[in-house]
């Protein structure tokens, strides 16, 4: 969906009551960072009676998830996808403080992945949970495994929830799904990272997988995660040590594969500062993602990726050559990598449009 | 036709020996000179094992002297069917195959095979001994899993509730049908529980006061430390009604057991079976007693932990964020990543002091990196925001601020009392602008964003604090129109390693240009993406404390 047809649909809705209603004139609010219309307008809708898990979940999230589509789409640039987040998590802490259920069962933490800054979802999530009656420690985006442990030691949750955006965060998610389990806490996992059907949750070893918000809850409700945690090893692929070897040496490989490129793609050679930094970081990101995949051992992961990453890039007009050069230069390095060397000819066959020199 | 061999045993050799076996036919009997009746029934006597000898009818034809002792109640001339034995010797089991059975205080192994054409006998054998061998290795077995079990779980949480629940998790169905562990009252009138059933597995927690424990006989004593009394003295029928869950029915049998921590009683853990249900013998009493002592000394651990964890927390406190208040003029945002390791938190610190209220003045901010870690470091950073909010009483001006803050540091009797720090004082200027004073003090120069992106030092300098006993200060204000931003940070951002190839500063260059990109965020957006961008150039080593704190002169709406 585009702009344009939010837009519209706000255009026609006869100052609608419900969230469904009120998407697009939120959209409108937290486009132009406009805090205190977006608050009035949601505190308007609670006003009126709109129960606030709906506003959680059918205006704020839909809202969120056509925030990401406009970045993709080079429509809205990245300060105002910031923005509009920042404004979001505004709005959601304000539905917290006019809405504040008396806590009726246990008590619950939420955490992002260490790394994982796409927090909001996982806000969304902890609001729920609040609202349902849970007592919920939210801590917020990145949380490192260590301070997470202390945390449970220090407040016995009866179960984690733990939010991963990036599939590149799964490495870090499972030493911290791990580390849970080690205390005695069952974790549950949620988000897009772990795979749209969870696979990975279930790859990794989490207690439970929710794919929404609502599942979540009832799941927890239902009292999936009373009983002791999994203590599952660790993934039999990862025997071949060769994620364990390709992330140990990332910098040298980037390094290399940025010289590999410069020749490759002379165009590189007139870049400033911040495009070479910007370049580093997409191939930086290239890496992590193909670490993800061969740490889950899913080759779908890496050309999903792929995929994705040529239609950001084709939407900010760099040509398709740029993904594929750099899987060719990935390729050439990764040597001894037969894991990594089979998921970059996948990622490559996959690529939206092949390069002219996609034969040679 | 062929059939299978009988099974081994002195079985075979009978029926080979008797003639009745398969094999020769009745043609051939004459052939072979048959035993007679007395040497069946020596053969039948010398075997180890009980035999019953019946015809096609079930009915004993002959049983030897050990069948005999074993199941008096088998009579030559009476069905097999009959009877107080006919347990035993039920026809639907396939010959051959050996089954158990209780008889009388005996456990009887038995097996049936075709004897000749027209003939069964039945083997038995006493293994009353034997199989009471086996289920005590067995027994033994499951309670050294059981202890394993609980060791490796209990051993794992440093929560103390964690660790109760834990606790009782193992204890039922295992040991009983209910399980509540009471926790030390510490102090105060009442004593915290958690309570499992086996049949509903959902935790159910509540507390009692502490006069209400004598309630259950020995709970007093078993909380106050003193060993366990044995179950058979403890009337379950005296149980209060708050012991067990609605719907458990009557408790028929009741342990208390003392959770022994390290030296000091870690709480008490109550088991309780149906009516129905086997009393707590003295094994398990034994076994209860193990399990309590690793309980208890897992549950006294986590009370220590959090009791210093407590104490740590309150001494650290200083170092924690506080939270921004809101501004007339001027929107705020800051954040802070702690480089804890092993519980240590670092030295940066900010803070926000708005005016008193009622009172004129203006807010002052400031951020700082004190040295040290811990709790060290958390003393120091709480000396300097102290000595800040007494001084703000009296003075308003940033560098005269930071010249007394330096003369407090150098007179601390601490060593190695010192300090970078930026401070800064906000007031209103006309037309939305705000004016920030500032003081910078061996720190990283804040940062200006303008509104059309563009990035300007700060040009206050100064020596930290601490150090010098004549700081020579220049300080320095900036105007922030609308929209503009004014970035203090620590070093932790600019001085972090990493980046694609791992080993290249994030540099002040990077943090400006990444700050141009953020023109036109709200505050809350500028400051999650800096540190987002500074994590992501870490790429998940953690070195350094970092800090970011943004004040941001409020856009016109």
């Amino acid at each position: 969906m585009s702009t344009a047809d939010t837009a519209g649909t706000a255009g026609t809705a006869p100052g609608g009551a419900g969230p469904h209603e009120a998407l697009g004139r939120y959209l409108e609010h937290i486009g132009r960072a406009d805090e205190f219309a977006a608050i009035d307008l949601v505190l308007a809708l609670l006003e009126q009676g709109v129960d606030a898990e709906r506003l959680l979940l059918d205006l704020i999230a839909p809202a969120q998830r056509h925030v990401g589509e406009l970045w993709a789409a080079n429509e809205w640039s990245i300060a105002r996808e910031h923005g509009a987040t920042a404004v979001s998590e505004r709005v959601v802490a304000a539905i917290a403080a006019r809405v504040r259920p008396e806590p009726t069962r246990g008590r619950l933490t939420v955490a992002c992945a260490d790394g994982e800054y796409h927090a909001l979802p996982t806000r969304l999530l902890a609001e729920v949970l609040r609202l349902r009656g849970w007592r919920v420690d939210f801590l917020g985006a990145s949380v490192p495994g260590p301070h997470l442990i202390t945390h449970l030691h220090q407040s016995g949750p009866d179960a984690v929830a733990l939010g991963c955006a990036l599939a590149i965060r799964l490495p870090r998610a499972h030493a911290t799904i791990t580390a849970c389990q080690a205390v005695g806490v069952p974790v549950m996992a949620g988000g897009a990272g772990f795979g749209a059907d969870g696979r990975y949750a279930r790859l990794l070893g989490a207690d439970a997988w929710a794919p929404s918000a609502d599942v979540a809850a009832g799941l927890l409700e239902r009292g999936d995660l009373t009983g002791p945690p999994n203590q599952a090893g660790a993934p039999v692929h990862l025997a071949d040590e060769e994620y364990a070897h390709l992330t140990r040496r990332r910098a040298e490989l980037l390094t290399r594969a940025l010289r590999a490129l410069a020749r490759a793609y002379p165009p590189m050679a007139a870049y400033d500062p911040q495009q070479a930094d910007a370049t580093a970081a997409d191939l930086g990101h290239l890496l992590d993602f193909l670490a993800a995949a061969l740490y889950v051992d899913d080759a779908r992961l890496f050309t999903g990726f792929i995929g994705w990453t040529g239609a950001v890039l084709a939407a900010r007009g760099v040509p398709a050559e740029a993904v594929t050069v750099g899987l060719r230069v990935f390729h050439d390095e990764l040597r001894d990598f037969p894991r990594s060397r089979h998921m970059l000819v996948q990622a490559a066959e996959a690529a939206p449009v092949p390069g002219p020199d996609q034969e040679t | 036709m062929t059939r299978p061999p009988p099974p081994r045993g002195p079985g075979h050799a009978l029926t080979a020996a008797a003639g009745l076996g398969p094999g020769p036919g009745p043609g051939e009997r004459g052939l072979s000179r048959s035993p007679g009746e007395e040497v069946l029934r020596a053969i039948v006597e010398a075997s180890g094992e009980g035999v019953v000898l019946c015809g096609a009818d079930g009915v004993v034809v002959m049983l030897n002297a050990a069948a005999a002792e074993m199941a008096p109640e088998v009579v030559v001339g009476r069905s097999l069917c009959q009877g107080p034995a006919a347990s035993l010797f039920e026809d639907g089991h396939p010959d051959g195959q050996s089954r158990e059975g209780e008889h009388g205080r005996r456990r009887i192994r038995v097996r049936r095979e075709a004897f000749g054409l027209g003939h069964r006998a039945w083997y038995l054998r006493d293994v009353t001994t034997e199989s009471a061998r086996t289920d005590a290795v067995l027994a033994e077995r499951r309670r050294t899993d059981f202890l394993i079990e609980a060791g490796r779980r209990l051993s794992a949480s440093l929560n103390m509730r964690r660790c109760a629940r834990t606790a009782i998790e193992l204890a039922t169905p295992f040991l009983a049908d209910a399980a509540m562990v009471v926790l030390p009252p510490s102090g105060r009138r009442h004593a915290g529980w958690l309570r499992l059933t086996g049949t509903d597995r959902r935790l159910q927690e509540g507390d009692v006061a502490v006069a209400d424990t004598a309630q259950v006989p020995g709970l007093a004593e078993a909380l106050a430390g003193f060993p366990p009394v044995p179950s058979r003295w403890l009337d379950p029928g005296q149980v209060p009604g708050w012991l067990l869950p609605d719907g458990f029915g009557a408790a028929g049998h009741l342990l208390v057991t003392p959770l022994p921590g390290n030296g000091v009683p870690a709480g008490a853990l109550v088991l309780a079976r149906h009516e129905d249900g086997p009393p707590f013998d003295e094994d398990v009493e034994t076994l209860v007693r193990i399990f309590a002592a690793r309980a208890g000394a897992a549950i006294s651990a986590a009370a220590l932990y959090q009791e210093q964890s407590a104490t740590n927390a309150i001494l650290s406190s200083d170092l924690l964020p506080p939270p921004l208040p809101a501004l007339a003029g001027a929107e705020l945002a800051g954040s802070l990543r702690a480089a804890r390791q092993a519980g240590h938190i670092g030295g940066d610190f900010y803070d926000v002091y708005p005016p008193e209220s009622g009172k004129g003045g203006d807010p002052l901010v400031v951020l700082g990196d004190v040295c040290g870690k811990g709790a060290r470091a958390a003393v120091l950073a709480g000396h300097l925001r102290h000595c800040l909010r007494t001084l703000l009483l009296l003075e308003e001006r940033p560098e005269q601020l930071v010249a007394l803050l330096n003369r407090s540091l150098r007179g601390s009797p601490t060593p190695n009392s010192y300090a970078t720090l930026v401070l800064g004082v906000l007031s209103a200027a006309p037309g939305g602008h705000v004016r920030v004073n500032l003081a910078v003090a061996g720190h990283p120069a804040p940062l200006i964003l303008r509104l059309d992106g563009t990035v300007q030092e700060c040009e206050a300098h100064g020596p930290m604090l601490g150090a010098f006993a004549d700081a020579v200060l220049t300080p320095a204000g900036v105007d922030l129109a609308p929209g503009e931003v004014c970035l203090f940070y620590s070093d932790g951002i600019t001085e972090a390693f990493g980046g694609p190839g791992g080993r290249e500063m994030y540099g002040t260059q990077r943090l400006k240009a990444a700050l141009a990109g953020c023109a036109g965020m709200p505050v809350a957006a500028l400051v999650e993406r800096l540190e987002q961008l500074s994590t992501d150039w870490l790429g998940g080593e953690v070195q350094d404390d970092r800090a970011l704190l943004a004040v941001r002169a409020r856009p016109a709406r």
